[in-house]
This record gives structure tokens, C-alpha cells and sequence, in this order.
């Protein structure tokens, strides 16, 4: 196991999703149990099913000076760095360190493949794709970490993690390693999935797709309900900012059984948490709230819920997001951190929207409605495909392990 | 700052042309090496697995099964980084093509074999590692990215490092935007303290960097480069099959790395396999 870590500072954090622009609005939707899901009108083709669509990207072109990189996901992208004031801190930064001080880690599924997804919808008499789609830098997984270094003016290391459905949570991780070694001072970390088709038809493939809006950890629950997504964090030594809440430590590892299927004990996921609490320094009975990755998969579900009934006390609160925000892939690691970081700011446990009956392998640690009440450490739990795991652990600046 | 001391302990290498490192030592050396079989084989995969499994995971454990034979370290202790520039192209160019023509027709198996840890899950799973596994990419920097991320974890978490970077050759049409016309894929494995098992060690220098990096190439290793984003890896290891040199790579847009291979350890090395009387 891991030595205990020293913690980063959070010092400015975004997120904006099917529930709202901004932190404010994701706050105001989680206070309201107020789900964000609405019937799939964004497939090229139809398909039966809830999304979670963020309102107005059509309508938020990028500007003129970075219009090259336009396309459905650095819209989103760009959208999500201008609410909150997140664009101010991160030049704030950038004044105090320098532009190649900060890292830029960012999570991705599927980036921009809307737009090649596009492109093979309108091929030319030869095949190829049409003149307006020749845009190399698009149609590329990096495309996401290559927009927001150019759109934030950023000079140091810069890197796609793509993991599926852990990849935003594991740039925590990224960015924690660099800060430590000293090859940084400050880190941009975050992530930003977009709807296409390719999620939606694969998803659906595989028969993990919902025909109603997901229902996390209920015992009825019958698959996903896919949504889009931006979020960031700004990570720095806690002296830059000692009343910022805390990255407390990070757990990564691997099931090594099943491309599409979690373990059937939660292995990696139970191993990617020890790993957790370890770098934190705190045993389970320490955490007060753990966001769920609880995607509404028979499996996951049912596999989590487990793990949580052995790993902690009844004390320790846990819910699911996803029925407010859909599950949002690539970008769901970076939004349940803030939902975790907004849990501790206001001493809000959401409730697990959509698990009306819970399932009985949920045990007391389930919260099923919204509760008040003081959260010093928050966990968020991350699983993707490929059997790849993350956890994250944050914790207001007083607490003391 | 001073600079990231990394060793190597095994080096993995598969295109058309080259097996394997020695064949890329070989090249160099001024012999012509025999070209591999025309896949690669990936013997670390069962071969149920190696049956159906995608191009890009065939590739990714090639080079990876050599490097960790070379190593002598056991797979599923080794930590594990697979960059890819452009990830499966051929599965993303079956994914748009039917996505645009019968979307419901779409097959499961490929959309799960589409994403872009595809090679991290299989390894992962082939090995029974339950090691921190990623996958990365960030274009034609996905080698210097991608091996910036593998020397931080080894030495911030002081373990061994499995770093994969491979891409296969693209399809029409859209290779026409990817550029790769050439499969090509490297392993290392890296570790933070030197050992008998020590093949070269590394001294690493981040410094900002403007336009194009100090690399030049000899034919034919330059045209493989210009073919395939993970050739950028080249460099590096002409100096590893040298034995002795520096080079400069790219790890972002404005960053470099500046590598210098130190002199050999002092060691005796009786593995054959391990080919270290060429390296040093």
C-alpha cells in the first residue's frame, strides 16, 4: 500500500451538465432532486431512450480566434471553462507560475468523433471526406487537450487520458505525480464527453442502454441513460491556497477480468479504494459521503453496492448521480468530483435520484433522499471499461487525518 | 532542476520491417534484418484471444510481451501506460461507416473493442495484473506524453512501468486525416532504481521547447516516423540500440524532453535474450 500523500489544494472547480451551467445550477438541481434527463431527440437515427443534454452548445460557437478547433465537444468544453470564473483562475495562475508550470490532464472517451462520425455521414463521390471535414486535428482523440491548451494558453505537459468511464477521474492521479516531483506547480485537470452516435448505438448494442431515465442501485433498473458533460479543477501546493478544499489521495487499479463486464467481487474496485484511503491516511469509517459510480447496469450496480456494504459503516452516506446528469462517460469522474466537493462546501448528501425501490443488496449507507448534514471527507468512485478503476478522495482544509 | 533518472530494463519493437529490437540494432549496425511475419503474433494473449482480438491489441501486446521478457519482470507487476495516437483506426473507420448507414446494426464486440484502453484492458486482463493500468494519447506527441507519464509514476510511486506507444496503419478514408500509412509499436520497461537487469539508464530534461525538436533521423527510420505518430519513439531508441547519445522528443505542443543515455551500468550480464553487449 501506498504511503500517505501530501494534499493538493482545490482551488477553483466547474461543472456543467444536463442539470445546469455552472456550479450554481448543478447545486440548485441536486438541492431539488431535479433530474436533468429528457427523451433522446440527438441521435442522427432513433433510438428509444433518455440523454442527458446540456442546453445551449448549439447556440455557444467558440470564438473567432479559436474557431479552428470548432466541433460539438470543445463547444462543451469551452462552455464549461467560461462558467464560474474558472478561465480567471487559471490566468491567475499562469501570471503566478508561469505557462509552462501548469499541466493540462484531461479525460475523454470519445473527444471529437461526433465530428468523423459526421464526416462519414456526408462522404464525397470518391469516398473521402467532404473539404470541410479535411481537419486533421479534430479527428483525433487528443483533439479535447489540444483545444483547451490552446484556448487556456498553457505550455506544460499535456495529456489525453482515455479509459473509458474512469478517465476523468484518474487525471487527479496524473496531475498529483507531476505536482509531486516538482515538474509543476499547478495542474489543470477535468474532462468533457459529448453525445454521438457512437455511444448512444454502441451503448445500446451491448443492451446497457434504458428505455426509461436510468435508475440507479433500484431494484427494477434496466440499464444507462447516457449524458454529456465539461468539468475542471485547478490543483495546487496547499500553501498557495490554505482555506481550499483538499485533494486527499487517489486510488487506480485493475479488475483483469472482463472487457465490458466489472469483476464479479469488485476487485479492482475494492483494491483502487484501499489504494485511496492509504494515500488519504484515513480508514472507511473517516469517509462521510461516497459519490457511486452507480450507472444503473445490473452488474455495476449491484457489484458496488457490495463493496459498499463491506467496506463501510453504516454512518458513511453513498448515493448515485447519474440519475440527475445521465451518465456522462469520460466527463462522469470530473463532475461527481464536484458533486463530492459541493457535498462537503454545503453539507449537502444528494439523494440517489431514481431508486424508488431500492435494491436489496443496498445497504443503511444508502442515501435515497436528499440529507443535511456536515461532510468532511467525500469519495467518488469511477469504473470503465477494461476493467479500469479509480477513486478519489476530497476533504474540506481543516479536516486532519 | 536536476534531472529524472530512469532506467531500462526492457525494449519492445514491431513494424513490417522490424521484429523486434535487435533487428532495429541490426539496422543500425548496417545488416539488413528479415522482416517479421506480416502480424504480429502476441504470444502473451491466449490464443483464443489472439484469435479475435483487434490489430491495435495484437500490436500493443507484441511489443509489450517482448519488452517484459527482456525485463524479467512478471506482467502482473508492472504498472502499465498505452499511448496511441489515433487508438484502433480500423474499428473507428467500421464504427462512422456503420453508424452512418445502419446504426442499429452496430456489433457490441467492436464498440467494446473501440475504446481507446482497449490494449490496456486485454493486457490487463491476458496478465492478470491488477496494477494502475492507463490508456493516453496526445498526437504526434503521444511517445514523449505518454513517456512522461510512465517516468512520473515510476519514480513518484517507485515501481516498475510497462510504457506501451503504438498505432496501426489507417484505412481510407480516414487515414487521409490521420496520416498513418505504417503500423508501428514500442514498449519500455522503466524502472526508478538501477539493477542487474539495468539495459541503460536515462537522464530526462523537461525544458520548453519551439517548433520542432533536435531529432534528425536516417533514412529509413524517418520516413517510418513521418508514417506513424508513435515512430516518434525513434529517436530514443536509435539511442538505445547505439548504446550511447542523446536525443530530444516532444511531450507537448511546447515542451521537450531532452534525453541522455549515461554509460552502461557496471554489471555483468549473462542473459542472451537480453542482447546487452550489443546495447552497451
Amino acid at each position: 500500500m501506498p504511503d500517505p500523500m501530501t494534499p493538493l489544494a482545490v482551488t477553483a472547480y466547474t461543472a456543467t451538465s444536463a442539470i445546469g451551467h455552472g456550479l450554481a445550477a448543478q447545486f440548485d438541481a441536486l438541492q431539488a432532486a431535479r433530474s436533468g434527463l429528457r427523451p433522446n431527440d440527438f441521435s442522427s437515427a432513433p433510438l428509444d431512450c433518455w440523454i442527458g443534454r446540456v442546453a445551449g452548445v448549439e447556440d455557444a460557437p467558440l470564438p473567432a480566434d479559436l474557431s479552428v478547433w470548432e466541433c460539438r465537444n470543445n463547444r462543451l468544453a469551452w462552455l464549461g471553462l467560461n462558467q464560474d470564473g474558472f478561465l480567471d483562475r487559471v490566468r491567475a495562475a499562469r501570471g503566478r507560475y508561469g505557462a509552462h508550470r501548469i499541466a493540462l490532464m484531461l479525460g475523454t472517451s470519445t473527444a471529437s468523433i461526433g465530428e468523423t462520425e459526421a464526416a462519414y455521414r456526408r462522404l464525397d463521390a470518391n469516398g473521402g471526406f467532404p473539404a470541410d471535414m479535411r481537419r486533421p486535428a479534430i479527428h483525433a482523440p487528443h483533439s479535447l487537450a489540444a483545444f483547451v491548451t490552446a484556448a487556456l494558453e498553457l505550455e506544460g505537459p499535456c495529456l489525453t487520458i482515455s479509459t473509458a468511464c474512469s478517465s476523468s477521474a484518474k487525471v487527479f492521479a496524473n496531475a498529483e505525480r507531476l505536482i509531486r516531483l516538482g515538474l509543476v506547480d499547478a495542474a489543470v485537470v477535468g474532462g468533457v464527453d459529448t453525445l454521438c452516435d457512437s455511444v448512444l448505438f454502441g451503448f445500446n448494442a451491448l443492451e446497457l442502454v434504458s428505455p426509461q431515465p436510468c435508475r440507479p442501485f433500484d431494484a427494477a433498473r434496466n440499464g444507462i441513460s447516457i449524458g454529456e458533460a465539461a468539468g475542471f479543477a485547478l490543483l495546487q501546493r496547499v500553501d498557495a491556497a490554505p482555506t481550499a478544499p483538499r485533494l486527499l489521495g487517489y486510488g487506480e487499479a485493475s479488475d483483469a477480468h472482463h472487457m465490458s463486464t466489472p469483476h464479479p467481487d469488485g476487485l479492482g474496485a475494492e483494491l483502487a479504494l484501499r489504494d485511496t484511503l492509504a494515500r488519504a491516511g484515513i480508514d472507511a469509517d473517516r469517509v462521510d459521503y461516497i459519490n457511486l459510480h452507480g450507472t444503473a447496469s445490473q452488474k455495476n450496480d449491484e457489484v458496488e453496492a457490495a463493496l459498499v456494504s463491506r467496506a463501510f459503516p453504516a454512518r458513511t452516506r453513498g448515493s448515485s448521480t447519474k440519475g440527475f446528469t445521465g451518465h456522462t462517460l469520460g466527463a462522469a469522474g470530473i463532475i461527481e468530483a464536484t458533486i463530492a466537493l459541493q457535498a462537503i462546501e454545503h453539507g449537502l448528501i444528494p439523494g440517489n435520484l431514481g431508486g424508488a425501490t431500492p435494491d436489496a443488496g443496498c445497504g443503511p449507507q444508502f442515501a435515497w433522499t436528499n440529507e443535511q448534514q456536515r461532510v468532511d471527507v467525500a469519495l467518488s468512485n469511477s469504473f470503465g471499461f477494461g476493467g479500469n478503476n479509480a477513486c478519489l478522495a476530497f476533504a474540506r482544509a481543516e479536516f486532519a487525518a | 532542476m536536476s534531472p529524472l533518472r530512469i532506467h531500462v530494463e526492457g525494449i519492445g519493437l514491431w513494424s513490417k520491417q522490424l521484429g523486434n529490437f535487435a533487428a532495429l540494432q541490426a539496422l543500425l549496425g548496417g545488416n539488413a534484418p528479415e522482416p517479421p511475419s506480416p502480424k504480429p503474433v502476441a504470444t502473451t494473449l491466449p490464443p483464443n484471444e489472439r484469435r479475435r482480438a483487434p490489430e491495435s491489441v495484437l500490436l500493443a501486446a507484441e511489443v509489450a510481451g517482448q519488452a517484459v521478457a527482456m525485463s524479467g519482470h512478471t506482467a502482473d507487476s508492472l504498472t502499465c501506460v498505452f499511448s496511441s495516437s489515433h487508438g484502433d483506426q480500423a474499428i473507428t473507420d467500421y464504427m462512422c461507416a456503420t453508424l452512418a448507414s445502419a446504426p442499429k446494426e452496430l456489433s457490441p464486440i467492436r464498440f467494446h473493442n473501440s475504446v481507446h484502453n482497449a490494449p490496456a484492458g486485454y493486457w490487463t486482463i491476458a496478465t492478470g495484473c491488477h496494477e494502475p493500468s492507463t490508456a493516453v494519447c496526445a498526437q504526434r506527441m503521444s511517445f514523449g506524453a505518454g513517456l512522461l507519464e510512465a517516468i512520473s509514476h515510476a519514480l513518484a510511486d517507485r515501481c516498475p512501468v510497462l510504457l506501451v506507444c503504438s498505432d496501426i496503419a489507417g484505412v481510407f478514408p480516414l487515414v487521409e486525416e490521420t496520416g498513418c500509412t505504417h503500423s508501428f509499436g514500442c514498449a519500455l520497461v522503466l524502472t526508478p532504481d538501477l539493477s542487474e537487469s539495468t539495459l541503460a539508464s536515462l537522464d530526462v530534461t523537461l525544458a520548453p521547447i519551439q517548433g520542432l525538436a533536435d531529432d534528425a533521423l536516417p533514412e529509413p527510420l524517418a520516413g517510418w516516423r513521418a508514417a506513424n505518430a508513435s515512430a516518434e519513439a525513434l529517436p530514443l531508441l536509435a539511442v538505445l540500440a547505439r548504446g550511447h547519445g542523446h536525443c530530444e522528443l516532444k511531450a507537448a505542443a511546447s515542451l521537450g524532453l531532452r534525453i541522455e543515455l549515461r554509460a552502461a551500468a557496471s554489471r555483468q550480464d549473462h542473459a542472451p535474450s537480453r542482447t546487452a553487449e550489443q546495447v552497451a
